[in-house]
């Protein structure tokens, strides 16, 4: 996989993970490109697209795209099943997730995804295990967190 | 799980995500801008920030930068995190590290050594997150520091997690810098982790993607690789939807891993022992048995993953060209071309294209033409629509061209914007490649340009010019089609030009009533002022055409000529034209005239560059090379003759290569006459299939060496898709210079080559290469020098090995051109001195001195040199004594070492 998207209904942008160096300028480029593209197409259409030299696998759950970009011999479907299992993932953590989950915890959205893909391929593919290792990583942080609440300011 | 963490991870950073929300975009910025000086400030500020709110301010910045704002500070607190002890703080500053990496080359060295104390940490989510950096950043500097270590962690006693992470993160530095990562020790143990039965599904499934992508590269070491994903696969295909736990998706028993094991054998031949060849078998034809099964739930994701695994199924198969499998493959995806689901058709149809190209199921696929029309008619999704096209013109074959080439006509006068040209390019691929009669092939093209002109290139209106040119059966019937064409009040002006040019030609072949000359002319002229200059410049050619063929047409066209709007026009090709041509009709005689305007010499036969475009547009692989081939073979067909002129240079070409309209579709005023262009115009048409191109030597190579054993320079090898030019010289080394050329517009990738020394030869040779690049862009030539010692003497030949990926795996052997006699170095000597070690010695040229005046016969030539070895120095001698009425010669040669003498005869015997 060459990169993974999230976007909005509005074509805003909520989650950006590239697996090939790509300069910003070029990145903002593609997305701008593909978010027009994707948003274009009309509900009942297949969920790939040949794109530049590349295949384009999408789907919407709710008000957010989900948007990978793959090589010509990578398998279509199972990159579908990639974009739901990792919806799962989300939705398990955050408890029915929704957009505002992905932006006011953005970092935890990176973190899952992280754990989940690795370089473009799937590194860990078991719900369970996947939401074990973030589990863990909560648990450190609630400890650490303690101390530091108290001091937190609004800006 | 509970919602533990949200928002109340960073109470700071939720209240301005907050307030940036639904704010204008000026709001937006003003209070991003705002923000950020506070940050500034705070890092600025004399009071050291803790680590909590440097956990904070970082994360602000990302979320700032990741809205599409530039970021620029913050790198260095970043970096500070990553030494934080507490797991948050050096998560959220690997985070940033990793989106907003920066070459500032003091922080990369702190970045890594911050990551490689995490490595050596021993504590397994440090570790972990140290190698989802490395894997994130991919950097080279990170290649160069971490490559070597990371195999060890990857075999290392470590968690299961720890090893996941090291195998992807190993992958991704292989993917950006493959010189640095060095798996040599490591092969085996890295393949053996596919075997491992205790271990979990999670490290086989991150490591199978490792192991593909290495053997790739390098298929042989890693091949004990194959009779283990077999196992592997076969226990995952046999087991029921519940064994393996977790990793059952949906009802389907691990499918990221089957489909990762299904595409790792794709990197193989099938396998040659038996029992691993049925055993895959038996697997292929169990994952095409359960698609006939009922689904185990209705939910989407069964059905996905299910068909996912049968899809890398397929491709397999497609790669084993395995006639029965193919033929059950196909029958199952002409189940899935009536599918309910889009995506499911999609699939079908595309991965159909593939088998039409398989001599096995090319036939079974061309069953399913009428659902595939349909599709091509009644699919409300574009992209679905295109596939079907595409898959129209893959099954496409003399019996049943007419019908797809008919659909496609009919389909293009309704076809989307975005697929028009290149529908338009297939139905004149088609047209040319399957028609039997040449009218079919003229009303095909002409109908082309009248449904979708604006889509025809100047490619697919040159070739049918110069197929009527080469074909005089078809000559009056293009007059006569494209006569009836230009009735129509409006016209594109594409068939403007094919009518200027063919009535210009041919119009005298259908002049009588009611197509005389002058309604001829008179009906071009009625186009004229509506089209554009080259056009123009076209029918004003014509015109003077007309005044040839016809003379009764000469009074009105010299009217034309002689008016304002073309003598004075501003456009000083149109003018000089008019000029030109006004003089020509009036000072040439008939003679003269007849000579000068005499209809157009056939053209050389070349290929067609309309593929050539097509696959520049479609991009790499989307016209497999067996179809070029195919059109190759059958191409010759249409343009009869079949005899290819010397020289190569096609209207299309000194056209296509001039780009003002002064090219001159007529030949009338090119410089060089039309038929003598250099042959080199012609490779300025992208047509890279054309053998018209400047370099192009034999085709057949000798590869047994002895072609290069008097020469340093030449052609090792060539085919289709590559050229392996060589040029070598002796400097104490040998030194060769390979140039590898990709003759195709397609890139070449994992491009390697090997050299090898096999058996005897290793003590004698000693070769070193530096690795080449592993990307060859099409049309592009890289270059490799090998610097060779000779250590003894020797008579073998090394081994070259390439393997590259361009279209499918290609792999070849050549031996290298590497004979003792170019480690000579040349020796002067006088005539006593040479008999005196003639004498002592029992030895010609081909790097040793040629001598003058030392044999007291003239017609013999004597040689000397020293062969340098590193172990010794050998001395040669050589008379060569021709005698030219017996048609025989005596080669005498006189070494100090007899291996080396009797190499070198032989070396020289084949070369008289």
């Amino acid at each position: 996989m060459q990169f993974m998207l999230l976007f909005s209904r509005q074509g805003k942008l909520r989650l950006q993970k590239w697996y090939v160096p790509l300069s910003d300028k070029e990145k903002k480029k593609i997305t701008r490109e593909l978010v027009q593209t994707v948003l274009a197409r009309k509900p009942k259409m297949c969920s790939f697209l040949e794109w530049r030299d590349l295949k384009i696998v999408y789907k919407r759950y709710a008000s957010l795209y989900f948007c990978c970009a793959i090589e010509g011999q990578d398998n279509e479907l199972i990159t579908l099943e990639i974009i739901h299992r990792y919806v799962e993932l989300l939705d398990k953590y955050f408890g029915s997730v929704c957009e505002l989950d992905v932006i006011f915890n953005f970092e935890k959205a990176y973190f899952i995804l992280d754990e989940f893909l690795l370089g473009g391929e799937a590194q860990e593919t078991s719900k369970k295990n996947v939401l074990k290792a973030i589990e863990q990583a909560d648990l450190l942080q609630e400890s650490e967190d303690w101390g530091s609440l108290q001091s937190d300011e609004i800006l | 799980m509970p919602a533990v963490s949200k928002g109340d991870g960073m109470r700071g950073l939720a209240v301005f995500i907050s307030d940036i929300r639904n704010k204008s975009k000026e709001a937006e910025i003003k209070r991003i801008n705002k923000e950020l000086a506070n940050i500034r400030s705070k890092f600025k500020g004399d009071k050291a920030l803790d680590g909590y709110s440097k956990k904070k301010y970082v994360c602000k910045l990302l979320f700032i930068f990741l809205l599409g704002h530039d970021i620029d500070f913050g790198h260095m607190e970043a970096v500070n995190l990553l030494s934080s002890n507490k797991y948050t703080e050096k998560q959220i500053g690997y985070l940033f590290i990793s989106v907003l990496v920066n070459s500032n080359s003091e922080l990369i060295r702190l970045i890594n050594n911050a990551i490689k104390n995490d490595l050596s940490s021993r504590n397994p989510t440090f570790m972990c997150l140290a190698l989802h950096c490395i894997a994130n950043v991919g950097s080279r500097e990170m290649a160069e520091a971490f490559a070597s270590e990371i195999p060890r962690i990857l075999v290392a006693d470590t968690m299961d997690s720890v090893k996941q992470s090291a195998a992807l993160c190993l992958l991704r530095l292989y993917k950006t810098s493959p010189d640095l990562v060095l798996m040599g020790e490591w092969t085996s143990r890295v393949v053996h982790l596919l075997n491992d039965q205790h271990m979990f599904q999670g490290v086989v499934t991150a490591a199978i993607s490792l192991i593909t992508c290495l053997s790739q590269k390098n298929p042989d070491e890693f091949k004990t690789c194959v009779s283990l994903a077999v196992s592997r696969l076969s226990r995952i295909v046999s087991s029921a939807s519940t064994d393996l736990q977790d990793y059952t998706y949906y009802f389907v028993p691990a499918p990221w891993l089957s489909c990762k094991l299904l595409r790792l054998l794709q990197c193989y031949p099938p396998p040659e022992d038996g029992a691993v060849k049925g055993r895959l078998v038996e697997c292929l034809e169990t994952i095409l048995n359960k698609a006939q099964e009922p689904p185990k739930s209705k939910k989407v994701q069964h059905s996905n993953a299910k068909n996912a695994i049968l899809f890398e199924a397929i491709s397999l198969i497609i790669h084993y060209d395995e006639p029965n499998l193919l033929v059950r493959a196909c029958n199952q995806l002409g189940q899935f071309l009536q599918h309910r689901e889009t995506n499911l058709r999609y699939l079908a149809l595309e991965s159909m294209c593939t088998l039409a190209s398989s001599e096995f199921s090319h036939e079974a696929v061309k069953t399913h033409i009428e659902t595939v029309i349909n599709a091509l008619k009644t699919e409300r999704d574009v992209s679905v629509r295109q596939r079907a096209a595409d898959l129209l013109y893959a099954m496409c074959d003399r019996s049943n061209a007419k019908q797809i080439v008919a659909e496609m006509l009919s389909y293009l006068e309704t076809a989307d914007y975005s697929i028009r040209e290149e529908m338009v390019l297939k139905v004149a691929i088609l047209a040319e490649k399957y028609a039997v009669d040449y009218s079919w092939y003229v009303d095909t093209i002409l109908n082309l340009i009248r449904i979708a002109g604006d889509y025809v290139s100047e490619e697919v209106w040159y070739r049918v010019i110069q197929i009527v040119i080469n074909r005089d059966d078809v000559q009056g019937y293009a007059a006569k089609t494209v006569f009836e064409a230009l009735q129509a009040p409006a016209c594109h002006e594409n068939m403007v030009k094919v009518g200027g040019y063919i009535l210009g030609e041919f119009g005298n072949l259908i002049a009588g009533d009611p197509r005389s000359p002058l309604v001829q002319f008179n009906l071009l002229h009625s186009k004229f002022h509506l089209c554009s200059v080259p056009t123009r410049a076209l029918l004003l050619s014509a015109y003077i055409k007309f005044i040839n063929l016809f003379p009764e047409t000469k009074v009105t066209i010299q009217e034309v000529l002689r008016c304002d709007s073309q003598i004075r026009n501003s456009d000083v090709e149109l003018q000089q034209r008019a000029v030109e041509y006004l003089k020509l009709s009036s000072i040439a005689s008939t003679d003269v005239l007849a000579t000068v305007l005499e209809e157009m010499p056939p053209f050389p036969e070349r290929e067609s560059s309309i593929l050539a475009k097509l696959k520049k547009k479609k991009g790499p692989g989307a016209v497999s090379v067996t179809e070029l081939d195919d059109s190759k073979r059958e191409g010759g067909e249409l343009n009869g003759g079949g005899e290819r002129a010397a020289d190569t240079a096609a209207m299309a070409a000194s056209n296509a290569s001039t780009p003002s309209p002064s090219a001159d579709l007529l030949g009338i005023r090119s410089s060089a006459p039309m038929g003598a262009a250099p042959a080199a115009a012609g490779s300025l048409l992208v047509d890279v299939f054309s053998e018209a191109g400047p370099a192009a030597p034999a085709a057949a190579v000798n590869n047994d060496g002895f072609l290069f054993v008097c020469k340093n320079n030449g052609v090792l090898f060539e085919n289709q898709l590559l050229q392996i030019g060589i040029k070598s010289e002796y400097r104490q080394n040998l030194r060769m210079y390979l140039f590898y050329g990709n003759k195709t517009s397609v890139q070449f990738a994992s491009f390697s080559t090997t050299v090898s020394c096999p058996g005897e030869l290793t003590p004698q040779l000693n070769v070193q290469s530096k690795p080449v690049e592993p990307l060859v862009e099409g049309g592009a030539q890289i270059q490799q020098v090998l610097n060779i010692e000779c250590l003894s003497d020797f008579s073998d030949a090394p081994l070259l090995n390439i393997k590259f990926y361009g279209g499918a795996l290609q792999n070849l052997t050549l031996k290298l051109p590497v004979t003792i006699n170019k480690f000579f170095q040349p020796t002067e000597m006088t005539s006593q001195d040479f008999f005196q070690r003639w004498k002592q010695l029992s030895l010609l040229g081909l790097g040793s001195a040629l001598l003058d005046n030392v044999d007291p016969n003239p017609e013999n030539y004597v040689c000397a040199g020293v062969i340098q070895t590193k172990g010794q120095q050998v001395g040669c001698l050589l008379r060569l004594e021709p005698n030219a009425q017996a048609q025989m010669y005596r080669l005498t040669l006189r070494c100090s070492k007899e291996s080396v003498s009797k190499r070198l005869c032989e070396l020289l015997s084949q070369q008289f």
